[in-house]
């Protein structure tokens, strides 16, 4: 396995009119080719900052980041995000919303029907063919939120980057998305670094759990191996030792050794 | 204890989850597992039980109040001229819109045209000075919205200038056109210019980031974050500007003509006060209004079509 997306000692200080934040402090970490990486920890810890840093919409104040050995200097669509609040176009339809991605990427060197066909086969992935023509507003939020990941699938990309992508869901909604993520990723092999508060999902999704420290300055605290083999059924694994257990270590950390200061006051 | 109070909904959760049929076989390819319904293409509009007979009583609450308040400003304006020999009464000027309004596009020279033409004309000087102002304004918004440093550099200017009554344009207008007509048209366009500037600016700087964020994810090229994103996500506030700057251009024409002459509606309110044909200027007052009101509607009209619901 090659070191697909390397991070290297990254430093983020924002500005802002209130003086300097130090957001994130020594950052490292590999991923690899075909991996499926979850950063968790508690909310103002980062990790959409780090996400952001990996798509590259924001910079660096220090540090380094590569992607396939290429130093990640602005977004690509190689680097596909689902944003956490769906982030489709409003007056476009499902389709055209996708379409634009599909367009972007593959525009040059493939003909229009050829567009279309790659349009159209991102949403039925999604389990969305039924809703081409329908504008974002028409359908549900999980709905928008599998059109979102079609228009990031659809772009082919070398690392699928997803902001809470079900954290706006409910919990049944969010399941079922979590299962349908989990059979794309096999069958397209995605790398994926994904950004969470829900420790269930990212035991459930990873094959690495990176757990951060609290902010300010936070930085990568543990990284925990799931070796629980695929596919996953959340049912067996229900009472599976190794998931109990992996989960038991992420609840540790979050709540016993890296407790969020207003959680202790609470 | 935290930790306890955190995993008993989660637990909850899960387990309903797990009862979720897709749940139980999430090796099978996506397209095989349960797909949501489709929601209902019908607007809520349609929902609406068509009456079976006619609503009497919905219609009248709807025309009753407009009409009590065009009857009561009627009412005290009949009561106020009932002794006035100089003041017309009701029934004098609607006597004189019906003789006006009988040939309202006769033309006996210059300065003797009917009311249609007068309108007609009118409109025709708001719509160049608006349509210049529209090509100049929307784009500079745009500009301004999008650039920081040239925000910075107008934004005072425009401060500046925009609280400045037409009136004042215009000798500016005529000394650079020396002609009444394009001083007309410019006084139209610098009053109108500034909503739509303004509107528009605020729109750009208020699309959200995240579209900006899909844009450049996407990488998409400057051309089609334009029309695929800012034009689209800027189009209702840029419509408000333009029914704001209609507005103003509507206003602006009357007192402008008055100054100008020529052949338009504010010109003959003034050449009917120079023949003390009172019922006119009145009839003139709500000619001005209908005409206002009904540009207003009408841009109302083209937002709606171009809104989008979130």
């Amino acid at each position: 396995m090659n070191r697909f997306i390397q991070i290297h000692n990254v430093e983020m200080t924002f500005t802002t009119k209130k003086g300097s934040f130090h957001a994130l402090r020594e950052i490292d970490l590999i991923v690899e080719q075909g991996e499926f990486v979850t950063l968790i920890g508690h909310s103002g810890c980062g990790k959409s900052t780090l996400l952001n840093l990996i798509a590259g919409l924001t910079k660096p104040t220090g540090g380094s980041l590569l992607c396939d050995n290429r130093e990640i200097s602005a977004p690509g669509p190689e680097r596909a995000v689902v944003f956490q609040n769906h982030s489709l176009l409003p007056w476009l339809s499902c389709f055209d919303n996708v379409h634009l991605a599909v367009e972007r990427v593959f525009g040059a060197s493939e003909t229009k029907a050829q567009l279309d066909a790659r349009t159209k086969a991102a949403l039925e992935l999604v389990g969305m063919g039924h809703a081409l023509a329908k504008r974002p507003h028409e359908i549900s939020g999980g709905m928008k939120q599998r059109v979102g990941i079609a228009r990031a699938l659809a772009m082919e990309p070398k690392v699928l980057l997803m902001d809470e992508p079900f954290g706006a869901l409910d919990a049944l909604t969010r399941a079922r998305l979590q299962d349908e993520l989990l059979a794309i990723v096999a069958k397209t092999r995605s790398t994926v670094v994904m950004v969470t508060h829900d420790v269930d999902e990212a035991v459930l999704l990873s094959d690495r759990i990176v757990m951060m420290t609290n902010g300010p300055a936070a930085t990568i605290g543990e990284v925990l191996r799931i070796d629980i083999p695929r596919p996953r059924n959340r049912v067996e694994l229900a009472e599976d030792p190794d998931y109990v257990h992996a989960r038991k270590a992420v609840i540790d950390f979050l709540y016993t050794r890296h407790a969020h200061r207003e959680t202790i006051a609470a | 204890m935290v930790s306890a109070v955190f995993h008993s909904p989660r637990a909850t959760a899960l387990d309903s989850a797990e009862r979720s049929p897709a749940g139980s076989s999430p090796a099978k390819p996506a397209l095989t597992l349960a797909k949501p319904p489709a929601t209902p293409n019908d607007p809520p509009r349609a929902a609406a039980p068509s009456p079976a007979r006619f609503d009497f009583s919905g219609l009248l609450a709807k025309v009753l109040p407009p009409v009590l308040g065009l009857g009561l400003l009627i009412g005290i304006w009949a009561l106020l001229t009932l002794k006035s020999t100089t003041f017309p009464t009701p029934a004098a000027t609607f006597d004189a819109a019906l003789k006006l309004f009988a040939d309202p596009f006769y033309s006996k020279g210059p300065n003797d045209q009917g009311i249609g033409w007068n309108i007609l004309f009118s409109l025709e000087r708001v719509a160049l000075g608006f349509g210049l102002a529209a090509a100049v304004g929307i784009p500079a918004g745009f500009v301004i919205g999008r650039f920081d440093f040239v925000n910075r550099m107008f934004s005072p200017l425009i401060s500046l200038l925009r609280p400045v009554s037409p009136l004042a344009w215009l000798p500016i207008g005529l000394l650079v056109f020396k002609a009444a007509n394009p001083a007309a048209i410019w006084t139209i366009f610098i009053c109108s210019i500034w909503p739509m500037v303004v509107n528009t600016a605020v729109g750009v700087q208020r699309v959200p980031q995240d579209y900006l964020n899909v844009a450049r994810v996407l990488n998409l090229s400057e051309w089609k974050v334009m029309t695929r994103i800012l034009l689209p996500a800027v189009l209702p506030y840029m419509l408000t500007g333009v029914r704001l700057s209609v507005g103003t251009a509507w206003l602006v024409i009357v007192a402008a003509e008055m100054l100008t002459g020529g052949v338009g509606i504010g010109f003959w309110v003034w050449d009917e006060w120079n023949n003390l044909n009172v019922q006119h200027i009145i009839i003139a007052i709500f000619v001005i209004g209908i005409v206002g009101l009904a540009l207003e509607q009408l841009l109302i009209l083209i937002a709606k079509r171009f809104s989008f619901d979130q």
